[in-house]
C-alpha cells in the first residue's frame, strides 16, 4: 500500500517536473518530438534507479560509518557521472539495439538535476533501500509522463500561428504552466 | 575597463536566463519570493566565482581528456563550502532554498562558464566573468520573484504594496513559476527585436 | 606554461591530486562549520521550545526522551523551572495537503495545550500556509488552552468546534491530527511523575479514525 501511495504521489501529485521544477532543461530541450521524448524518458529511467541504489548503498556503507557526510555532494555527482560513463559502454556491449535507442541522451544525464536531486532527496526522506528504488523508479515515470505530454502538445504548437516574441521559449514556458496547472488537480489525492 | 565589459557581457548580451536559457531549474524552483530569488543568485555567484578563478588557475596543470572530472571535483567542492556555511550561519535561507543550493553542481552555467571561459581566460578576467554571470544570474532571479511575489501575495520583498486578498495566489505556485517566466522572455525578446 | 598531455600517468595524477586537495579543503572547512552548525540548529530547537511551553530555566533539549506511538517516534522534551516541572514540547507529524507537517505542540503541567510552532511543512502557499498563525491565541482557530482530555480537537465540518483554515480543511484536519498525537505521547509519557526519567514507553494508538482521505477543497 505504501508503495502504490509513493508510486502515485511521485507521478501525479508531486511530479518532479511540472511541481519540483528538477530536470527542467531536458524538459525544454528534448521535447519536440514525441519519439525523443520517450526515449530520454526511458534513459532517464533507467539511470536514475541504477544511481538511487548506487548511492544509497554508498551513503549507508561509507559516508556514514566514516563520518564522512559532508562529502555527499561531491561523492555523489562523481559516481552518477562515473554510472552514465559506464552504462553507455556495458549498453554498447551488451545490448547494441537498446543502446541505438538510449545512447544519445546518456551524456545528456549527468547534468540532469534530477538524478542527483533524487539521489539526495531519497537520503533526506530516510527512505529504506526498497522504498527509495520506489521513489526513483515512480519519480522517472512521472518524468516521462510530463515529458512526452509535453512533446505532444509542442508538436501541435507548430501548427500554430503567434506573435514574433512569443515563438520558441516563451510559448513553450506557458504552455508548461498550464500543464503544471493541469497536474496541480491531483494535490490532494494521496 | 576591459573587466568591466566582461561584467556587462554577463549581465546583458549573456544573461544566462533571459538570453542563454541555462538554469532553469533553481530560476522556476526557488523565485516564490524576490527574497528567495535574490539568495540563489547570490549563493550561485559565490560557486560561480570560486570555480571560475580556481579553474583558470588550475587549467594548464589539468590534460584535457580528464578536465570535466575535475572541473566537477571543484565546483563540488565550492558548493560543499557554500553548504556547511549556510547551514552555520543562514539556516533559515538554507532550509527554504533547500535541495537546490546541492544541486548548484549540475547547474550548466556553471560548468559551461568553466568550460567557455575559465579554461581559455586569465584568473583576473575569469572572476569577472563569474561574477558577471553570477550579477545577470541574481538579477534575473530576484526580478523573477518580484513579480511572482507581487503578482501572487501583492509584497516585493515582504513590503505589502496591495492587499493580499487581491493577489493570484497562482503565481506563488509551481504554474505561475512557468508562465511568469514566459511571459518575462517574451517581453524581452519584444524588446530585443525592436 | 604548457598544458600537460593527455597520459595515463598525468590523468590519474592530476585527478587524485585534485580531489585529494578539494578532501582535505573540505574536512577542514568541516572542522570548522561542525560547531558552529549544531549550535545553529540546537539555538533554532530551543527557540521553538520556547515558544511552546511556559518559561523554563532548563535546557529542554536536553531532556529529550523518545516515544513510538502508531509507528511514530515522538521527540518530547520537557521543562524545568526551578526545579519543577512547568511544561513539554512535544514534536509530532501528520500528513497534510502538501506532505508532511511537523508541529512542535506544548502542554503545560496540567496537559492544556500552552503553545504550538511549525517546525515544517509543505502546504499550498497562501492557504493551508497559514497553519502556522491561524490557530495561535486570539486567531479564528484559536486552540491555545484547550486540554484534549474531555474532548477530541475536530474542524466544524467534522462535528467539532474547531475553525478550519478556510479552503484548506485537509490542513487543519491533519493539524489536529498531529495536536492529538502529541498530546497521547505527551500523556503515554506522564512526565509529572518523573521528569527526567529516559524511558522509552510504548503507548498503544487508540486512533484509526483518521480517514482524511476524503477529497475536500482547498
Amino acid at each position: 500500500m505504501e508503495y502504490i501511495l509513493i508510486f502515485i504521489s511521485a507521478i501525479f501529485v508531486n511530479n518532479i517536473v511540472l511541481s519540483q521544477f528538477l530536470g527542467i532543461c531536458p524538459f525544454l530541450g528534448v521535447s519536440k518530438k514525441v519519439e525523443t521524448a520517450v526515449g530520454m524518458g526511458a534513459a532517464v529511467a533507467f539511470v536514475l534507479t541504477i544511481a538511487t541504489v548506487v548511492t544509497f548503498l554508498i551513503q549507508k556503507g561509507i559516508l556514514e560509518p566514516f563520518d564522512l557526510v559532508y562529502l555527499q555532494t561531491i561523492t555523489f555527482i562523481l559516481v552518477i557521472a562515473g554510472l552514465v560513463q559506464m552504462v553507455e559502454i556495458i549498453l554498447k556491449k551488451v545490448s547494441p539495439a537498446l543502446y541505438q535507442a538510449l545512447g544519445v541522451f546518456l551524456p545528456l544525464i549527468t547534468t540532469n538535476c534530477c538524478i542527483l536531486g533524487v539521489a539526495i532527496l531519497v537520503i533526506q526522506k530516510d527512505y529504506d533501500l526498497l522504498t527509495g528504488v520506489v521513489y526513483a523508479f515512480s519519480t522517472a515515470i512521472g518524468f516521462g509522463l510530463a515529458l512526452v505530454i509535453f512533446a505532444g502538445l509542442r508538436e501541435q504548437l507548430r501548427l500554430v500561428k503567434l506573435p514574433k516574441g512569443m515563438s520558441g521559449t516563451p510559448i513553450a514556458l506557458i504552455t508548461a504552466g498550464l500543464l503544471a496547472m493541469a497536474f496541480m488537480g491531483f494535490a490532494g489525492v494521496v | 575597463m576591459k573587466n568591466l565589459r566582461i561584467v556587462l557581457n554577463g549581465i546583458i548580451t549573456e544573461n544566462p536566463i533571459f538570453v542563454l536559457l541555462l538554469g532553469m531549474c533553481p530560476t522556476l524552483g526557488t523565485t516564490s519570493s524576490a527574497i528567495n530569488g535574490m539568495g540563489m543568485g547570490l549563493a550561485t555567484m559565490f560557486v560561480l566565482i570560486c570555480s571560475n578563478t580556481a579553474i583558470s588557475l588550475i587549467k594548464n596543470l589539468i590534460p584535457d581528456m580528464v578536465r570535466i572530472p575535475a572541473y566537477i571535483v571543484v565546483i563540488a567542492s565550492f558548493v560543499t563550502v557554500l553548504q556547511m556555511v549556510m547551514q552555520a550561519y543562514l539556516p533559515g535561507l538554507y532550509s527554504s532554498l533547500g535541495l537546490f543550493i546541492p544541486l548548484i553542481v549540475v547547474n550548466c552555467i556553471v560548468l559551461g562558464r568553466a568550460e567557455a571561459f575559465a579554461a581559455k581566460n586569465k584568473p583576473v578576467a575569469s572572476m569577472f566573468d563569474g561574477l558577471g554571470i553570477g550579477l545577470g544570474f541574481t538579477i534575473a532571479l530576484t526580478l523573477l520573484g518580484a513579480v511572482r511575489e507581487l503578482l501572487g501575495t501583492g509584497k516585493i520583498f515582504d513590503i505589502s504594496l496591495y492587499s493580499e486578498d487581491y493577489g493570484m495566489l497562482l503565481f506563488v505556485l509551481p504554474p505561475g513559476a512557468f508562465i511568469a517566466l514566459g511571459y518575462l522572455i517574451a517581453l524581452i525578446n519584444r524588446f530585443k527585436k525592436a | 606554461m604548457k598544458k600537460l598531455e593527455s597520459t595515463l600517468k598525468n590523468m590519474l595524477l592530476v585527478l587524485t591530486l585534485v580531489t585529494a586537495i578539494s578532501v582535505a579543503i573540505l574536512a577542514s572547512v568541516n572542522a570548522l562549520t561542525q560547531g558552529p552548525i549544531a549550535e545553529t540548529q540546537a539555538n533554532i530547537l530551543k527557540e521553538a521550545i520556547g515558544q511552546v511551553v511556559p518559561p523554563f530555566d532548563n535546557n529542554p533539549a536536553e531532556q529529550m526522551d523518545t516515544v513510538t506511538l502508531s509507528g511514530q517516534t515522538i521527540n518530547i522534551y520537557a521543562a524545568m523551572k526551578d526545579g519543577e516541572y512547568v511544561g513539554s514540547a512535544v514534536e509530532a507529524r501528520a500528513s497534510g495537503y502538501g506532505g508532511e507537517i511537523v508541529v512542535l505542540v506544548g502542554f503545560d503541567a496540567q496537559g492544556n495545550i500552552y503553545g504550538y510552532s511549525i517546525l515544517s511543512h509543505a502546504e499550498t502557499p497562501g492557504l493551508g500556509s497559514k497553519v502556522d498563525t491561524w490557530f495561535q491565541k486570539g486567531q479564528k482557530g484559536d486552540i491555545i488552552g484547550q486540554s484534549l482530555e474531555q474532548q477530541e480537537l475536530k474542524v466544524a465540518k467534522d462535528g467539532g468546534t474547531v475553525d478550519a483554515i478556510t479552503a484548506s480543511t485537509i490542513t487543519s484536519r491533519a493539524f489536529l491530527q498531529a495536536v492529538k498525537t502529541a498530546y497521547l505521547a505527551f500523556k503515554g509519557n506522564t512526565k509529572e511523575a518523573d521528569a527526567a526519567s529516559s524511558a522509552t514507553t510504548q503507548v498503544k494508538s487508540t486512533d484509526d479514525d483518521s480517514s482524511s482521505s476524503e477529497l475536500t477543497e482547498e
